[in-house]
């Protein structure tokens, strides 16, 4: 096991990353296309193949119908919790989707859950890194926002599950980049990570010791982000659009997917300009044929933004309060996210906290590089990493709704993880068998404000006079902030049976039939592949025949093998094209076999050649056949 | 740190690895993590059960307690020794956060002492709130004259925001009630102290279990009138602010 790459994942809102510690410094593996960053879009062409990344961004534009970005907003959530985000993102639910199902999103004629689309994103770096390494890759470390609640946690998890990963740790992507910061230097002292991505805003504070990196606070806002900017942006323009040029394409259903999508795009590169130019041109060519144009100045567009970076400053204040610290206790700042490259956003942070913000690592990188840092960790550690801890905290307060609909918090936010509580139910009815409990996840006094994890049901509890059994429950929060409950009924000492009913997540079995279809997916995929390359090698070896028919080796043959060879030759014609792989895989071996003598003599012939110093180039022997042939191939150069 | 003479019936008194003699949390001769054992916070610091508590040293503990016990250590680890990590550093962060803070460990030692403070709780008086239900809640003798004059004002204020009047003076006269109960809040921790030194002297076999009683009764009558204090302040600064 030791020998097995253990990679760390940043699965973004708008990007994501593999990254792997290269000796003693983590490195981000590049795609096929040799860029970093794997943009979060996923797409169905038009044979319903999978495309992730960079190649699928430009179906937004096509056919925004058949890709979908941005489904980290919708992970571990329910219909009724994301109707703002349905209004501002090109989501398409699922036509069929019933009442208290998970999320499916549609993709084409498809339907997806957001773990599913996410699991896609996810392959695709597994991918990335199995090529990297030549080897296979099944475990990673794959980062969360640090407010993420139970459900987004557990539906990373399972995305990471269905992908064919075994996910070490989920780490928080602020506590991740603590750890690329602070692995060259041996640092001491209160350490504030601000981390405004394209989805998702954490304010995390640490207290570094050591090499022990301890997360005092956290707080933060799952749905604020570089996104948000985005949409402002596209809602004014098409707002202008409409004044402007008559053209409403909020009302024009069926073009507007795509001129929303060319809109996204002129704004987001505006907004990247922004951040080094005063001004800013967009230029759109609309559906239709018309143009939108329009200059931003820097002024224009930090008025614009003002209202949402401010949303960034509560959760700040409540982070330094619940660390029981003051601004200037903080010794040092560190930006994380590409949102913290906008020039207004710094100038908050230095505001805030009175310091000026590290940025020497790449904001978009340095989270997926932390998470190299966490995987090598788990992997056993080396000599960098060997004093290297991580405690990190639950964001969110856990709860259990009382009678009157109450919430009664058990374990408070901020508690450092591992964290546990134990508490005791008893039955109100004689004989009682089941007890209901209710888990919530939040800070509000009243369970109906709090989000709602699971009920959980206590089921064989030996029937006695109501009150006398006494049910020991055991919540635990384990180091990826995910829930695990225990129940045993203390007079019989039975374990009793807990049936867990997740409010947004997937069933384990969901999970596994996921998993199930995935690796069916995969074998489909693998056996195309396969078709392909044995194709091509059967062109290969045609190509190498029809030369070598024209050597002088060719006539030195029997015709007995002449006739062997041209009948096989045909054989492998006739199949393939064809799907059929153990066809096209037997040609090849058999034509192989035939043209063995003729190979041999045109070696022959070329050493003779060559020993009589006539140009290699005059004999042109030809490629020869790419796989399997002994001979044929130039190793004489 | 090996388990004290009254080690509970179900803790293994050997190493499930080696055999010999284990600790709370790993075995001292091969290291191994060992299966929790049921033990209270300060053991499981080896601590002694006193409530002067040198906080640096519990830190110091901690961190060296986490590198030996925390999940991350054991990421390649088998299934049995993952588990049993994960239930002892719950344990360790759990023991830590109560320990470290004076108000919570004073509750926890009271409540190994036998006693539960529910009904001066901040969760019960959240409940409370949420529910609209009223709080059986006594109000500290010394405080009568002082809480009865603030509610006064307290009423005043909302008839007056009713109205859309705003009264300086008594504004002010809030706020000096406020400024006062703050002080008083304070001087109530100094109190705990005192009695932190009688429990701590009476562990010292310094006291017979009837002074005992008496020391643990003081503090669950400061920690009472402390609570209700901070509720007052809560609910004044909640009546300044709307």
């Amino acid at each position: 096991m030791a020998t097995d790459y253990i990679v760390g994942i940043d699965l973004g809102t708008t990007n994501s990353l593999v990254a792997y510690m290269q000796g003693d410094s983590p490195a981000v593996i590049p795609g096929e296309d040799g860029l970093n960053l794997v943009p979060s879009v996923v797409a169905l062409d038009e044979n319903n193949q999978v495309i992730v990344g960079n190649a699928a961004r430009r179906y937004l534009i096509e056919t925004p119908e058949r890709a979908v970005y941005s489904i980290k907003r919708l992970m571990g959530r329910g219909v009724e919790d994301i109707q703002d985000e349905l209004k501002l993102f090109p989501f398409q639910l699922a036509d069929d989707l019933q009442q208290g199902e998970v999320l499916r999103i549609k993709i084409g004629e498809r339907t997806y859950t957001p773990p599913e689309i996410s699991a896609l994103v996810l392959r695709q770096l597994k991918r990335n890194a199995e090529r990297f390494f030549g080897a296979p890759v099944t475990q990673a470390v794959i980062t969360v926002p640090a407010y993420f609640n139970d459900a987004q946690r557990q539906a990373t998890k399972d995305a990471g599950r269905i992908a064919g990963l075994n996910v070490l740790r989920l780490v928080n992507e602020p506590t991740a980049a603590s750890l690329a910061y602070g692995l060259d230097k041996k640092k001491h002292g209160i350490v504030v990570v601000y981390d405004l991505g394209g989805g998702t805003f954490d304010i995390s504070i640490l207290k570094l010791h050591d090499g022990i990196f301890e997360v005092i606070a956290t707080n933060g806002d799952t749905h604020l982000g570089g996104d948000d900017i985005d949409n402002l942006l596209i809602a004014i323009a098409l707002d202008d659009i409409r004044g402007d040029l008559g053209l409403d394409f909020r009302r024009d259903a069926r073009r507007s997917g795509e001129a929303v999508q060319r809109i996204r795009q002129a704004v987001i590169e505006a907004k990247i300009a922004l951040s080094s130019q005063a001004t800013a041109k967009l230029d759109v060519d609309l559906p239709g044929g018309k143009k939108y144009q329009r200059e931003i100045t820097l002024e224009v567009f930090e008025q614009m933004i003002q209202p949402i970076i401010d949303r960034t400053v509560g959760p700040c204040k409540q982070a330094l309060k619940d660390a029981g610290l003051k601004p200037e206790q903080i010794d040092e700042v560190v930006l994380v996210g590409g949102s913290t490259r906008i020039p207004k956003v710094r100038r908050l942070v230095q505001d805030l906290f009175g310091r000026v913000p590290h940025t020497d690592l790449n904001p978009d990188e340095v989270v997926a590089l932390g998470a190299a840092v966490q995987a090598n960790i788990l992997g056993g550690g080396s000599e960098i990493t060997q004093d290297m801890l991580l405690l990190d905290v639950t964001p969110l307060s856990l709860g259990i709704e009382v009678a009157g609909g109450v919430t009664d918090k058990i374990i408070l936010r901020n508690s450092t993880v591992p964290a546990s509580a134990t508490q005791y139910y008893t039955t109100q009815v004689d004989g009682q068998t089941n007890v209901a409990i209710h888990v919530l996840q939040g800070e509000r006094e009243l369970a109906r404000d709090c989000r709602s994890l699971a009920r959980f049901d206590l089921k064989g509890v030996p029937p006695m006079v109501a009150g006398m059994p006494r049910i020991e429950v055991k919540f635990l929060i384990d180091a990826n902030g995910i829930l695990r409950v225990s129940a045993r009924e203390q007079r019989s000492g039975k374990e009793a049976e807990i049936d867990v009913q997740p409010t947004y997540g997937l069933t384990d079995e969901q999970v596994e039939n996921m998993l199930l279809e995935s690796f069916d997916f995969a074998e489909e995929d693998f056996r195309q592949r396969q078709v392909i390359e044995a194709r091509r090698e059967a062109d290969t070896i045609l190509t190498a025949l029809a030369k070598g028919k024209k050597n002088q080796a060719w006539p030195e043959l029997t015709s007995e093998e002449r006739h062997s060879v041209e009948t096989l030759e045909k054989a492998l014609l006739a199949v393939k094209d064809s799907d059929d792989y153990h066809a096209i895989r037997e040609g090849i071996d058999a034509l192989n076999q035939a043209t063995m003598h003729l190979a041999e003599l045109m070696m022959d012939t070329a050493v003779s050649t060559a020993l009589k110093g006539k140009a290699m180039d005059d004999t042109d022997i030809g490629e020869g056949p790419q796989a399997g042939h002994p001979v044929a191939k130039a190793d004489f150069e | 740190m090996i388990i004290p003479g009254h080690a509970p019936a179900e803790a293994t008194p050997s190493c499930w690895s080696c055999g010999t003699m284990r600790a709370v949390h790993f075995c001292n001769s091969c290291g191994k993590v060992q299966p929790p054992v049921p033990v209270d916070y300060f053991t499981f610091f080896g601590f002694p059960r006193k409530l002067n508590l040198d906080t640096a040293a519990l830190e110091k503990e901690f961190y060296a307690l986490s590198r030996k016990l925390h999940p991350d250590v054991f990421g390649q680890a088998d299934t049995q020794e993952r588990t049993w990590s994960l239930e002892q550093s719950s344990m360790l962060n759990d023991a830590y956060r109560t320990l470290k803070d004076p108000i919570k460990r004073t509750q926890y030692l009271l409540r190994l002492e036998g006693i539960e403070l529910e009904e001066q709780s901040k969760q019960a008086t959240e409940k409370a709130r949420a529910t609209g239900e009223l709080k059986k809640q006594v109000v500290p003798p010394d405080l009568l004259e002082e809480v009865f004059e603030l509610n006064m004002h307290l009423e005043e204020l909302r008839m007056q925001k009713k109205m859309g009047e705003d009264d300086p003076a008594l504004l002010e006269e809030i706020g000096k009630a406020k400024l006062s109960l703050e002080e008083k809040y304070d001087v109530l921790f100094n109190e705990l102290r005192t009695e932190w030194n009688n429990w701590d002297k009476s562990e010292n076999g310094a006291a017979d279990e009837a002074d005992r009683r008496k020391i643990v009764d003081r503090m669950v009558d400061v920690l009472n009138r402390r609570n209700y204090i901070r509720n007052l302040v809560r609910d004044l600064n909640e009546a300044l602010e709307n």
